[in-house]
Protein backbone atom coordinates (compact mmCIF):
# COMPACT_ATOMS: atom_id res chain seq x y z
CA UNK A 1 0.00 0.00 0.00
CA UNK A 2 1.33 3.61 -0.83
CA UNK A 3 0.67 6.84 0.92
CA UNK A 4 0.28 10.52 0.33
CA UNK A 5 2.21 13.36 1.96
CA UNK A 6 1.30 16.27 2.54
CA UNK A 7 2.70 19.48 3.91
CA UNK A 8 0.16 22.40 5.22
CA UNK A 9 2.16 25.19 6.55
CA UNK A 10 4.72 23.59 8.69
CA UNK A 11 7.03 25.47 11.07
CA UNK A 12 8.59 23.65 13.50
CA UNK A 13 12.46 24.46 15.48
CA UNK A 14 14.12 22.62 18.35
CA UNK A 15 14.08 24.05 21.46
CA UNK A 16 16.92 24.22 23.52
CA UNK A 17 16.05 25.40 27.07
CA UNK A 18 16.97 29.47 27.32
CA UNK A 19 18.26 30.25 24.01
CA UNK A 20 15.40 30.93 21.57
CA UNK A 21 16.07 29.91 18.49
CA UNK A 22 14.58 30.87 15.05
CA UNK A 23 12.31 28.51 13.08
CA UNK A 24 14.19 25.60 11.35
CA UNK A 25 11.18 24.50 9.03
CA UNK A 26 9.25 27.76 7.98
CA UNK A 27 5.59 27.48 6.37
CA UNK A 28 6.39 24.48 4.53
CA UNK A 29 3.88 23.29 1.88
CA UNK A 30 4.46 20.18 -0.10
CA UNK A 31 2.15 17.70 -1.71
CA UNK A 32 3.77 14.30 -2.42
CA UNK A 33 1.59 11.89 -4.53
CA UNK A 34 1.71 8.45 -3.63
CA UNK A 35 4.28 5.99 -5.15
CA UNK A 36 6.75 8.97 -6.20
CA UNK A 37 10.77 8.74 -5.37
CA UNK A 38 11.50 12.77 -4.41
CA UNK A 39 15.14 13.61 -4.05
CA UNK A 40 15.28 16.13 -1.26
CA UNK A 41 18.17 18.75 -2.08
CA UNK A 42 19.54 21.80 -0.87
CA UNK A 43 22.67 23.68 0.93
CA UNK A 44 23.53 22.40 4.32
CA UNK A 45 21.85 23.36 6.96
CA UNK A 46 18.49 24.64 4.61
CA UNK A 47 16.31 21.97 7.14
CA UNK A 48 16.23 18.66 4.73
CA UNK A 49 16.88 16.04 7.80
CA UNK A 50 14.32 18.03 9.95
CA UNK A 51 11.92 18.00 7.60
CA UNK A 52 12.37 14.11 7.41
CA UNK A 53 12.07 14.40 11.14
CA UNK A 54 8.67 15.74 10.95
CA UNK A 55 7.47 13.13 8.41
CA UNK A 56 8.50 10.29 11.59
CA UNK A 57 7.35 12.42 14.43
CA UNK A 58 10.63 13.25 15.39
CA UNK A 59 9.94 16.95 15.04
CA UNK A 60 6.73 18.36 16.30
CA UNK A 61 5.72 21.27 14.01
CA UNK A 62 4.78 24.22 16.31
CA UNK A 63 2.17 25.39 13.08
CA UNK A 64 0.13 23.45 10.71
CA UNK A 65 0.19 19.85 9.96
CA UNK A 66 1.61 17.11 8.21
CA UNK A 67 -1.03 14.68 7.00
CA UNK A 68 1.09 10.97 6.79
CA UNK A 69 -1.64 9.05 5.10
CA UNK A 70 -4.68 9.32 7.26
CA UNK A 71 -2.71 10.33 10.21
CA UNK A 72 -2.02 13.73 11.18
CA UNK A 73 0.86 15.37 12.87
CA UNK A 74 0.24 18.78 14.35
CA UNK A 75 1.41 20.33 17.81
CA UNK A 76 -0.41 18.42 20.16
CA UNK A 77 -0.40 14.51 18.82
CA UNK A 78 -1.87 11.18 20.94
CA UNK A 79 0.85 8.85 21.55
CA UNK A 80 -0.67 6.27 19.16
CA UNK A 81 -0.37 8.94 16.53
CA UNK A 82 3.51 8.68 16.71
CA UNK A 83 3.17 4.45 16.46
CA UNK A 84 0.65 4.53 13.60
CA UNK A 85 3.33 7.14 11.94
CA UNK A 86 6.64 5.33 12.47
CA UNK A 87 4.79 1.61 11.70
CA UNK A 88 4.50 3.54 8.07
CA UNK A 89 7.38 5.52 7.75
CA UNK A 90 10.77 3.66 7.99
CA UNK A 91 13.55 6.42 8.65
CA UNK A 92 16.91 5.56 7.23
CA UNK A 93 19.02 7.96 9.14
CA UNK A 94 22.75 9.50 8.23
CA UNK A 95 25.17 7.03 9.21
CA UNK A 96 22.60 4.53 10.14
CA UNK A 97 24.99 2.26 11.36
CA UNK A 98 25.06 3.81 14.57
CA UNK A 99 21.79 1.89 15.61
CA UNK A 100 22.85 -1.04 15.31
CA UNK A 101 22.51 -2.55 19.14
CA UNK A 102 21.71 -6.43 19.82
CA UNK A 103 24.07 -9.29 20.00
CA UNK A 104 23.28 -10.78 16.33
CA UNK A 105 22.53 -9.30 12.91
CA UNK A 106 19.27 -11.46 12.96
CA UNK A 107 17.71 -9.70 16.88
CA UNK A 108 18.99 -6.31 15.14
CA UNK A 109 16.76 -6.50 12.48
CA UNK A 110 13.49 -7.96 14.18
CA UNK A 111 14.00 -5.59 16.65
CA UNK A 112 11.39 -2.78 14.50
CA UNK A 113 9.12 -5.25 13.46
CA UNK A 114 8.59 -6.62 16.99
CA UNK A 115 8.67 -3.02 18.31
CA UNK A 116 5.20 -2.94 15.84
CA UNK A 117 3.92 -5.82 16.82
CA UNK A 118 4.84 -8.44 14.44
CA UNK A 119 5.32 -11.72 15.81
CA UNK A 120 9.17 -12.69 16.55
CA UNK A 121 8.80 -16.25 14.02
CA UNK A 122 7.66 -14.02 11.04
CA UNK A 123 9.99 -11.53 12.10
CA UNK A 124 12.57 -14.21 11.68
CA UNK A 125 11.27 -14.77 7.98
CA UNK A 126 11.40 -11.08 6.97
CA UNK A 127 14.61 -10.75 7.99
CA UNK A 128 15.98 -13.68 6.30
CA UNK A 129 14.29 -11.98 3.47
CA UNK A 130 15.31 -9.03 3.78
CA UNK A 131 18.63 -9.54 4.23
CA UNK A 132 18.96 -10.67 0.91
CA UNK A 133 17.48 -7.59 -0.62
CA UNK A 134 19.91 -5.69 0.81
CA UNK A 135 22.50 -7.96 -0.79
CA UNK A 136 24.45 -9.96 2.11
CA UNK A 137 24.73 -13.88 2.61
CA UNK A 138 22.35 -15.58 5.34
CA UNK A 139 25.12 -16.88 7.62
CA UNK A 140 25.38 -12.87 8.28
CA UNK A 141 22.44 -13.20 10.24
CA UNK A 142 24.07 -14.95 13.47
CA UNK A 143 27.33 -12.54 13.89
CA UNK A 144 27.51 -9.82 15.73
CA UNK A 145 26.94 -6.73 14.25
CA UNK A 146 29.91 -4.94 15.41
CA UNK A 147 32.33 -7.25 14.08
CA UNK A 148 30.95 -6.89 10.44
CA UNK A 149 32.43 -3.88 8.01
CA UNK A 150 31.43 -0.60 7.42
CA UNK A 151 29.37 -1.35 4.36
CA UNK A 152 28.18 -4.47 5.38
CA UNK A 153 26.64 -2.72 9.07
CA UNK A 154 25.24 -0.12 6.58
CA UNK A 155 23.39 -2.84 4.69
CA UNK A 156 22.35 -4.18 8.07
CA UNK A 157 21.00 -0.93 9.58
CA UNK A 158 19.01 -0.27 5.75
CA UNK A 159 17.67 -4.13 6.53
CA UNK A 160 16.28 -3.34 10.02
CA UNK A 161 14.07 -0.58 8.49
CA UNK A 162 12.99 -2.24 5.31
CA UNK A 163 11.59 -5.38 7.44
CA UNK A 164 9.24 -2.96 8.93
CA UNK A 165 8.00 -2.69 5.51
CA UNK A 166 7.10 0.68 5.69
CA UNK A 167 4.97 2.48 2.68
CA UNK A 168 6.97 5.53 2.89
CA UNK A 169 10.87 5.40 2.82
CA UNK A 170 12.71 7.84 3.80
CA UNK A 171 16.56 8.22 3.44
CA UNK A 172 19.14 11.02 4.95
CA UNK A 173 22.69 10.45 2.38
CA UNK A 174 22.39 6.50 2.89
CA UNK A 175 25.20 6.38 0.38
CA UNK A 176 27.68 9.23 2.75
CA UNK A 177 30.80 7.84 3.22
CA UNK A 178 30.60 4.53 1.07
CA UNK A 179 32.94 4.09 -1.86
CA UNK A 180 31.23 4.84 -5.20
CA UNK A 181 30.67 0.79 -6.18
CA UNK A 182 28.93 0.56 -2.30
CA UNK A 183 26.67 3.53 -2.95
CA UNK A 184 26.07 2.75 -6.46
CA UNK A 185 24.99 -0.57 -4.47
CA UNK A 186 22.91 0.51 -1.68
CA UNK A 187 21.32 3.09 -4.34
CA UNK A 188 19.76 0.31 -6.57
CA UNK A 189 18.68 -1.69 -3.87
CA UNK A 190 16.44 1.08 -2.60
CA UNK A 191 15.54 1.62 -6.05
CA UNK A 192 14.29 -1.86 -6.55
CA UNK A 193 12.79 -2.06 -3.34
CA UNK A 194 10.80 1.37 -4.27
CA UNK A 195 9.39 -0.21 -7.22
CA UNK A 196 8.50 -3.93 -5.64
CA UNK A 197 6.78 -2.54 -3.23
CA UNK A 198 5.03 0.69 -5.01
CA UNK A 199 6.92 2.88 -1.78
CA UNK A 200 6.39 6.86 -1.58
CA UNK A 201 10.03 7.54 -0.78
CA UNK A 202 12.39 10.81 0.05
CA UNK A 203 16.12 10.61 0.06
CA UNK A 204 18.26 13.58 1.05
CA UNK A 205 21.40 13.69 -1.08
CA UNK A 206 23.88 16.26 -2.12
CA UNK A 207 24.44 14.23 -5.58
CA UNK A 208 23.15 15.33 -8.25
CA UNK A 209 23.67 12.29 -10.37
CA UNK A 210 21.33 10.23 -7.81
CA UNK A 211 18.48 12.69 -8.71
CA UNK A 212 19.14 11.97 -11.95
CA UNK A 213 19.16 8.33 -11.44
CA UNK A 214 16.42 7.59 -9.15
CA UNK A 215 14.12 10.55 -8.54
CA UNK A 216 10.87 11.25 -10.31
CA UNK A 217 10.30 14.65 -8.56
CA UNK A 218 13.02 16.88 -7.06
CA UNK A 219 12.41 19.24 -3.92
CA UNK A 220 14.62 21.92 -3.30
CA UNK A 221 15.23 23.63 0.34
CA UNK A 222 16.61 26.26 1.51
CA UNK A 223 16.55 28.87 4.49
CA UNK A 224 14.07 25.75 5.81
CA UNK A 225 11.36 26.65 3.45
CA UNK A 226 10.37 24.36 -0.19
CA UNK A 227 11.67 26.90 -2.48
CA UNK A 228 11.02 24.06 -5.74
CA UNK A 229 9.15 21.24 -6.05
CA UNK A 230 8.64 19.82 -9.31
CA UNK A 231 9.32 17.13 -11.90
CA UNK A 232 13.04 15.80 -12.54
CA UNK A 233 13.18 16.64 -16.36
CA UNK A 234 11.78 19.90 -15.67
CA UNK A 235 13.80 20.47 -13.20
CA UNK A 236 17.26 20.05 -15.11
CA UNK A 237 15.79 21.58 -18.15
CA UNK A 238 16.37 25.13 -16.89
CA UNK A 239 20.48 25.25 -16.68
CA UNK A 240 20.49 29.02 -15.66
CA UNK A 241 18.32 28.62 -12.75
CA UNK A 242 20.26 25.68 -11.93
CA UNK A 243 23.21 27.96 -12.06
CA UNK A 244 21.63 30.62 -9.69
CA UNK A 245 20.67 28.00 -7.02
CA UNK A 246 24.77 27.02 -7.90
CA UNK A 247 23.59 23.42 -8.50
CA UNK A 248 25.54 21.02 -10.54
CA UNK A 249 24.32 19.44 -13.11
CA UNK A 250 24.03 15.57 -14.04
CA UNK A 251 27.22 14.69 -16.07
CA UNK A 252 24.61 13.32 -19.12
CA UNK A 253 23.11 16.38 -18.71
CA UNK A 254 26.40 18.69 -19.34
CA UNK A 255 27.80 16.79 -21.64
CA UNK A 256 24.49 16.92 -24.05
CA UNK A 257 24.74 20.68 -23.79
CA UNK A 258 28.30 19.99 -24.77
CA UNK A 259 27.22 18.46 -27.77
CA UNK A 260 24.80 20.61 -28.76
CA UNK A 261 26.94 23.62 -28.50
CA UNK A 262 29.98 22.13 -30.63
CA UNK A 263 27.95 20.53 -32.94
CA UNK A 264 25.01 22.77 -33.53
CA UNK A 265 22.48 19.93 -32.77
CA UNK A 266 19.58 19.50 -31.20
CA UNK A 267 18.88 16.06 -29.04
CA UNK A 268 15.62 15.05 -28.71
CA UNK A 269 14.84 15.37 -24.99
CA UNK A 270 16.85 16.22 -22.21
CA UNK A 271 19.02 13.36 -20.82
CA UNK A 272 19.52 12.69 -17.35
CA UNK A 273 21.68 9.01 -17.87
CA UNK A 274 24.42 7.64 -19.71
CA UNK A 275 21.71 5.12 -21.66
CA UNK A 276 19.32 8.30 -22.28
CA UNK A 277 22.33 10.08 -23.81
CA UNK A 278 23.39 7.08 -26.00
CA UNK A 279 20.26 6.60 -27.53
CA UNK A 280 19.18 10.26 -27.99
CA UNK A 281 23.13 10.21 -29.65
CA UNK A 282 22.31 7.38 -32.06
CA UNK A 283 18.64 8.55 -32.70
CA UNK A 284 19.94 12.02 -34.39
CA UNK A 285 22.77 10.22 -35.94
CA UNK A 286 26.04 11.16 -33.79
CA UNK A 287 26.98 7.71 -32.63
CA UNK B 1 19.19 17.76 29.09
CA UNK B 2 19.97 21.14 27.20
CA UNK B 3 18.02 22.70 30.62
CA UNK B 4 21.33 22.70 33.03
CA UNK B 5 22.72 25.84 33.32
CA UNK B 6 25.10 24.99 35.98
CA UNK B 7 28.33 23.98 34.09
CA UNK B 8 27.48 26.12 31.01
CA UNK B 9 29.70 28.86 29.86
CA UNK B 10 28.13 32.12 28.30
CA UNK B 11 30.55 33.84 26.12
CA UNK B 12 31.03 37.54 26.58
CA UNK B 13 33.43 40.02 27.48
CA UNK B 14 32.87 41.27 31.18
CA UNK B 15 35.03 42.15 33.91
CA UNK B 16 34.67 38.48 35.22
CA UNK B 17 34.91 36.95 31.86
CA UNK B 18 38.65 38.49 32.31
CA UNK B 19 39.71 37.16 35.22
CA UNK B 20 42.21 34.28 35.73
CA UNK B 21 40.51 31.10 36.12
CA UNK B 22 42.69 30.89 39.10
CA UNK B 23 40.94 33.59 41.40
CA UNK B 24 37.91 32.30 40.15
CA UNK B 25 38.25 28.93 41.13
CA UNK B 26 39.36 29.62 44.85
CA UNK B 27 36.62 32.85 45.37
CA UNK B 28 33.90 30.18 44.26
CA UNK B 29 35.90 27.52 46.55
CA UNK B 30 36.21 30.23 49.33
CA UNK B 31 32.78 31.46 48.64
CA UNK B 32 30.87 28.26 50.64
CA UNK B 33 33.11 28.25 53.36
CA UNK B 34 32.53 32.06 53.82
CA UNK B 35 28.72 31.16 53.39
CA UNK B 36 29.09 28.88 56.40
CA UNK B 37 30.10 32.26 58.89
CA UNK B 38 26.93 33.69 58.05
CA UNK B 39 24.09 32.95 61.07
CA UNK B 40 22.37 36.23 61.40
CA UNK B 41 19.70 38.20 58.92
CA UNK B 42 22.39 40.92 58.52
CA UNK B 43 25.23 38.80 57.28
CA UNK B 44 22.37 36.66 54.59
CA UNK B 45 21.62 40.46 53.52
CA UNK B 46 24.97 41.62 52.82
CA UNK B 47 25.60 37.84 51.08
CA UNK B 48 22.90 38.71 48.88
CA UNK B 49 23.60 41.94 47.98
CA UNK B 50 26.95 40.85 47.29
CA UNK B 51 26.46 37.72 44.81
CA UNK B 52 23.82 40.00 43.24
CA UNK B 53 26.31 42.58 42.38
CA UNK B 54 28.51 39.75 41.22
CA UNK B 55 25.85 38.38 39.12
CA UNK B 56 25.06 41.77 37.57
CA UNK B 57 28.58 42.12 36.97
CA UNK B 58 28.68 39.03 34.71
CA UNK B 59 26.81 40.51 32.37
CA UNK B 60 24.13 37.36 32.55
CA UNK B 61 20.21 37.93 32.84
CA UNK B 62 18.99 37.06 36.33
CA UNK B 63 16.58 34.76 34.50
CA UNK B 64 19.15 32.25 33.48
CA UNK B 65 20.65 31.98 37.31
CA UNK B 66 17.22 31.43 38.03
CA UNK B 67 16.53 28.63 35.35
CA UNK B 68 20.49 27.02 37.00
CA UNK B 69 18.74 26.64 40.25
CA UNK B 70 15.49 25.20 38.97
CA UNK B 71 16.98 21.34 38.26
CA UNK B 72 17.96 21.51 42.49
CA UNK B 73 14.23 23.46 43.37
CA UNK B 74 13.21 19.76 44.90
CA UNK B 75 16.28 19.30 46.80
CA UNK B 76 16.56 22.63 48.36
CA UNK B 77 12.79 22.91 49.34
CA UNK B 78 13.29 18.93 50.95
CA UNK B 79 16.27 20.58 52.97
CA UNK B 80 14.45 23.60 53.91
CA UNK B 81 10.76 21.86 54.93
CA UNK B 82 13.15 19.65 57.08
CA UNK B 83 14.41 22.68 59.47
CA UNK B 84 11.19 23.98 59.53
CA UNK B 85 9.01 21.29 60.48
CA UNK B 86 11.54 19.68 62.86
CA UNK B 87 13.53 21.93 64.77
CA UNK B 88 12.56 23.53 67.73
CA UNK B 89 13.19 26.90 69.48
CA UNK B 90 11.79 30.30 70.40
CA UNK B 91 8.55 30.38 70.18
CA UNK B 92 6.59 27.44 69.11
CA UNK B 93 3.33 28.41 66.68
CA UNK B 94 2.57 24.58 66.15
CA UNK B 95 3.38 21.99 68.01
CA UNK B 96 1.84 18.35 66.36
CA UNK B 97 3.92 15.78 67.98
CA UNK B 98 7.03 15.22 66.53
CA UNK B 99 6.66 18.32 64.13
CA UNK B 100 6.80 21.59 65.17
CA UNK B 101 6.99 24.51 63.38
CA UNK B 102 9.06 27.33 65.36
CA UNK B 103 10.87 30.40 65.44
CA UNK B 104 13.91 28.50 65.37
CA UNK B 105 13.03 26.38 62.35
CA UNK B 106 11.64 28.59 60.61
CA UNK B 107 14.86 31.26 60.86
CA UNK B 108 17.30 28.09 60.41
CA UNK B 109 14.72 26.85 56.89
CA UNK B 110 15.04 30.08 55.84
CA UNK B 111 18.73 30.04 56.19
CA UNK B 112 19.47 26.83 54.89
CA UNK B 113 17.07 28.33 51.43
CA UNK B 114 20.02 31.22 50.57
CA UNK B 115 22.81 29.12 51.56
CA UNK B 116 21.77 26.57 48.79
CA UNK B 117 20.73 29.48 46.68
CA UNK B 118 23.89 31.59 47.00
CA UNK B 119 25.97 28.58 46.57
CA UNK B 120 24.59 27.91 43.06
CA UNK B 121 24.23 31.36 41.92
CA UNK B 122 28.25 31.96 42.96
CA UNK B 123 29.06 28.75 41.54
CA UNK B 124 27.11 29.51 38.29
CA UNK B 125 28.70 32.46 38.18
CA UNK B 126 31.97 30.85 37.79
CA UNK B 127 31.42 28.79 35.19
CA UNK B 128 29.09 30.97 33.35
CA UNK B 129 32.58 33.01 32.65
CA UNK B 130 35.42 30.84 32.58
CA UNK B 131 35.43 28.94 29.66
CA UNK B 132 35.63 24.79 29.96
CA UNK B 133 39.34 24.77 28.93
CA UNK B 134 40.51 28.00 30.99
CA UNK B 135 38.62 25.72 34.25
CA UNK B 136 41.09 22.52 33.26
CA UNK B 137 43.55 24.58 33.29
CA UNK B 138 43.10 26.71 36.20
CA UNK B 139 42.29 23.35 38.21
CA UNK B 140 45.53 21.71 36.63
CA UNK B 141 47.59 24.82 37.39
CA UNK B 142 45.85 25.12 41.18
CA UNK B 143 46.87 21.67 41.84
CA UNK B 144 50.23 21.42 41.18
CA UNK B 145 51.43 21.65 44.28
CA UNK B 146 50.24 18.18 44.28
CA UNK B 147 52.79 17.26 41.99
CA UNK B 148 55.26 16.50 45.01
CA UNK B 149 53.09 13.66 46.31
CA UNK B 150 53.26 11.93 43.11
CA UNK B 151 49.79 12.91 41.89
CA UNK B 152 49.47 12.88 38.28
CA UNK B 153 48.35 16.20 37.81
CA UNK B 154 48.80 17.13 34.47
CA UNK B 155 47.19 13.63 33.39
CA UNK B 156 43.87 14.39 35.42
CA UNK B 157 43.92 17.54 34.05
CA UNK B 158 44.03 16.23 30.72
CA UNK B 159 41.18 13.85 31.58
CA UNK B 160 39.08 16.34 33.12
CA UNK B 161 39.26 18.39 29.77
CA UNK B 162 39.08 15.85 27.45
CA UNK B 163 35.88 14.92 28.83
CA UNK B 164 34.23 18.17 29.08
CA UNK B 165 35.56 18.48 25.58
CA UNK B 166 33.50 15.57 24.64
CA UNK B 167 30.25 16.08 26.48
CA UNK B 168 28.27 17.88 23.91
CA UNK B 169 29.15 15.52 21.28
CA UNK B 170 28.15 12.70 23.58
CA UNK B 171 24.65 14.71 24.23
CA UNK B 172 24.11 15.07 20.06
CA UNK B 173 25.31 11.57 19.80
CA UNK B 174 22.37 10.47 22.32
CA UNK B 175 19.53 12.39 20.88
CA UNK B 176 20.86 10.99 17.65
CA UNK B 177 20.56 7.49 18.76
CA UNK B 178 17.36 8.01 20.42
CA UNK B 179 15.84 9.48 17.47
CA UNK B 180 16.78 6.57 15.22
CA UNK B 181 15.49 4.16 17.68
CA UNK B 182 12.41 5.62 18.50
CA UNK B 183 11.76 5.46 14.27
CA UNK B 184 12.60 1.66 15.16
CA UNK B 185 9.15 1.61 17.48
CA UNK B 186 10.85 2.03 21.06
CA UNK B 187 8.73 4.28 23.29
CA UNK B 188 10.57 5.58 25.94
CA UNK B 189 9.00 6.28 29.71
CA UNK B 190 6.61 3.99 28.50
CA UNK B 191 5.77 0.22 30.32
CA UNK B 192 6.93 -1.33 33.53
CA UNK B 193 10.57 -0.05 35.10
CA UNK B 194 11.72 -3.67 33.73
CA UNK B 195 10.51 -2.35 30.44
CA UNK B 196 11.87 1.39 30.47
CA UNK B 197 15.26 -0.21 31.65
CA UNK B 198 15.35 -2.73 28.40
CA UNK B 199 14.73 0.38 26.34
CA UNK B 200 18.18 2.07 27.11
CA UNK B 201 20.26 -0.97 26.29
CA UNK B 202 19.54 0.31 22.10
CA UNK B 203 20.53 3.66 23.24
CA UNK B 204 23.50 2.77 25.27
CA UNK B 205 25.20 0.02 23.23
CA UNK B 206 25.65 2.26 20.44
CA UNK B 207 26.66 4.87 22.71
CA UNK B 208 29.52 2.83 24.47
CA UNK B 209 30.49 1.37 21.28
CA UNK B 210 31.13 4.38 19.47
CA UNK B 211 32.82 6.24 22.48
CA UNK B 212 35.39 3.19 22.74
CA UNK B 213 36.67 3.81 19.17
CA UNK B 214 36.75 7.49 19.57
CA UNK B 215 38.71 7.29 22.34
CA UNK B 216 40.82 4.71 20.78
CA UNK B 217 41.14 7.38 17.55
CA UNK B 218 42.11 9.94 20.04
CA UNK B 219 44.50 7.65 21.75
CA UNK B 220 46.20 7.05 18.33
CA UNK B 221 46.04 10.49 17.22
CA UNK B 222 47.85 11.24 20.65
CA UNK B 223 50.54 8.61 20.07
CA UNK B 224 51.13 9.72 16.78
CA UNK B 225 52.36 12.86 17.66
CA UNK B 226 54.22 11.95 20.70
CA UNK B 227 52.20 12.23 23.76
CA UNK B 228 53.94 10.79 26.64
CA UNK B 229 52.36 10.80 30.23
CA UNK B 230 54.33 11.59 32.39
CA UNK B 231 56.62 14.17 30.78
CA UNK B 232 56.94 17.85 31.11
CA UNK B 233 55.40 20.23 28.86
CA UNK B 234 54.74 23.95 28.73
CA UNK B 235 50.87 24.95 27.59
CA UNK B 236 49.50 27.05 24.74
CA UNK B 237 47.65 29.15 26.79
CA UNK B 238 49.25 30.79 29.27
CA UNK B 239 47.25 31.97 32.57
CA UNK B 240 48.20 35.64 33.97
CA UNK B 241 47.58 36.34 37.21
CA UNK B 242 46.93 40.30 36.89
CA UNK B 243 46.43 42.85 39.78
CA UNK B 244 42.62 42.83 39.59
CA UNK B 245 42.93 38.95 40.75
CA UNK B 246 44.42 39.77 43.65
CA UNK B 247 42.04 42.55 43.93
CA UNK B 248 39.23 40.21 43.79
CA UNK B 249 40.92 37.67 45.86
CA UNK B 250 40.99 40.38 48.72
CA UNK B 251 37.71 41.12 48.45
CA UNK B 252 36.87 37.75 49.01
CA UNK B 253 39.02 38.52 52.37
CA UNK B 254 37.28 41.39 53.15
CA UNK B 255 33.51 39.78 52.77
CA UNK B 256 35.07 37.11 55.27
CA UNK B 257 36.72 39.62 57.47
CA UNK B 258 33.11 41.29 57.66
CA UNK B 259 31.21 38.49 58.08
CA UNK B 260 33.50 37.35 60.97
CA UNK B 261 32.78 41.15 62.87
CA UNK B 262 28.95 40.43 62.43
CA UNK B 263 29.34 37.16 63.71
CA UNK B 264 30.58 37.98 66.83
CA UNK B 265 28.33 40.57 68.15
N1 LIG C 1 19.12 18.46 17.23
C1 LIG C 1 19.19 19.75 16.90
N2 LIG C 1 19.13 20.70 17.85
C2 LIG C 1 19.19 22.00 17.55
N3 LIG C 1 19.30 22.48 16.31
C3 LIG C 1 19.36 21.61 15.31
C4 LIG C 1 19.32 20.20 15.54
N4 LIG C 1 19.41 19.57 14.34
C5 LIG C 1 19.51 20.54 13.42
N5 LIG C 1 19.47 21.76 13.98
C6 LIG C 1 19.52 23.05 13.26
O1 LIG C 1 18.49 23.06 12.31
C7 LIG C 1 18.92 23.62 11.09
C8 LIG C 1 18.61 22.68 9.95
O2 LIG C 1 19.33 21.48 10.15
P1 LIG C 1 19.15 20.20 9.26
O3 LIG C 1 19.96 19.11 9.90
O4 LIG C 1 17.72 19.94 9.03
O5 LIG C 1 19.86 20.64 7.91
P2 LIG C 1 20.22 19.77 6.64
O6 LIG C 1 19.60 20.45 5.49
O7 LIG C 1 19.88 18.35 6.90
O8 LIG C 1 21.79 19.95 6.57
P3 LIG C 1 22.91 18.88 6.05
O9 LIG C 1 22.91 18.95 4.58
O10 LIG C 1 24.18 19.43 6.63
O11 LIG C 1 22.55 17.55 6.60
C9 LIG C 1 20.39 23.92 11.25
O12 LIG C 1 20.53 25.30 11.43
C10 LIG C 1 20.81 23.18 12.48
O13 LIG C 1 21.77 23.92 13.20
MG1 LIG D 1 21.05 16.56 7.21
Amino acid sequence: MAMQVKFHNVAADYKLGPIRQSFVLQSVNLAISSGTFSAVIGPTGSGKSSLLKVLNGLLVPKQGQAHIGDQVIEKENDKHVYKEVRKRVGMVFQFPESQLFAETVLQDICFGPINFGVPFEEAKKLASDVIEQVGLEQDILTKSPFSLSGGQKRRVAIAGILAMNPDILVLDEPGAGLDPKGKAEIMSLILNWHRKKEMTTLLVTHDMEDVAHYADEVIVMENGSVVMHEEVRDFFSDDQRLEKWSLELPNARRFQLKVEQDTGVKLPNICLTKNELVEALIKVGLA
Amino acid sequence: MNKLILGRYFPGDSWLHRLDPRSKLIAGVAFIFIIFLADSLQAFALLWVFTLFVMRLSGVGFRTYVRGVRPLIWLILFATLMQMLFRTGGATFVDWGPITISEYGIINGFYVFCRFVLIIFFSTVVTLTTKPIDLTDGIGSLLRPLRKLKVPVDELALMLSISLRFIPNLMDETQRIMDAQRARGTQFGEGSLIQQMKTLVPIFLPLFASSLNRAEDMANAMEVRGYQSGTKRSTFRQLSWKRIDTASLFIMVVLAGVLLVVRTI
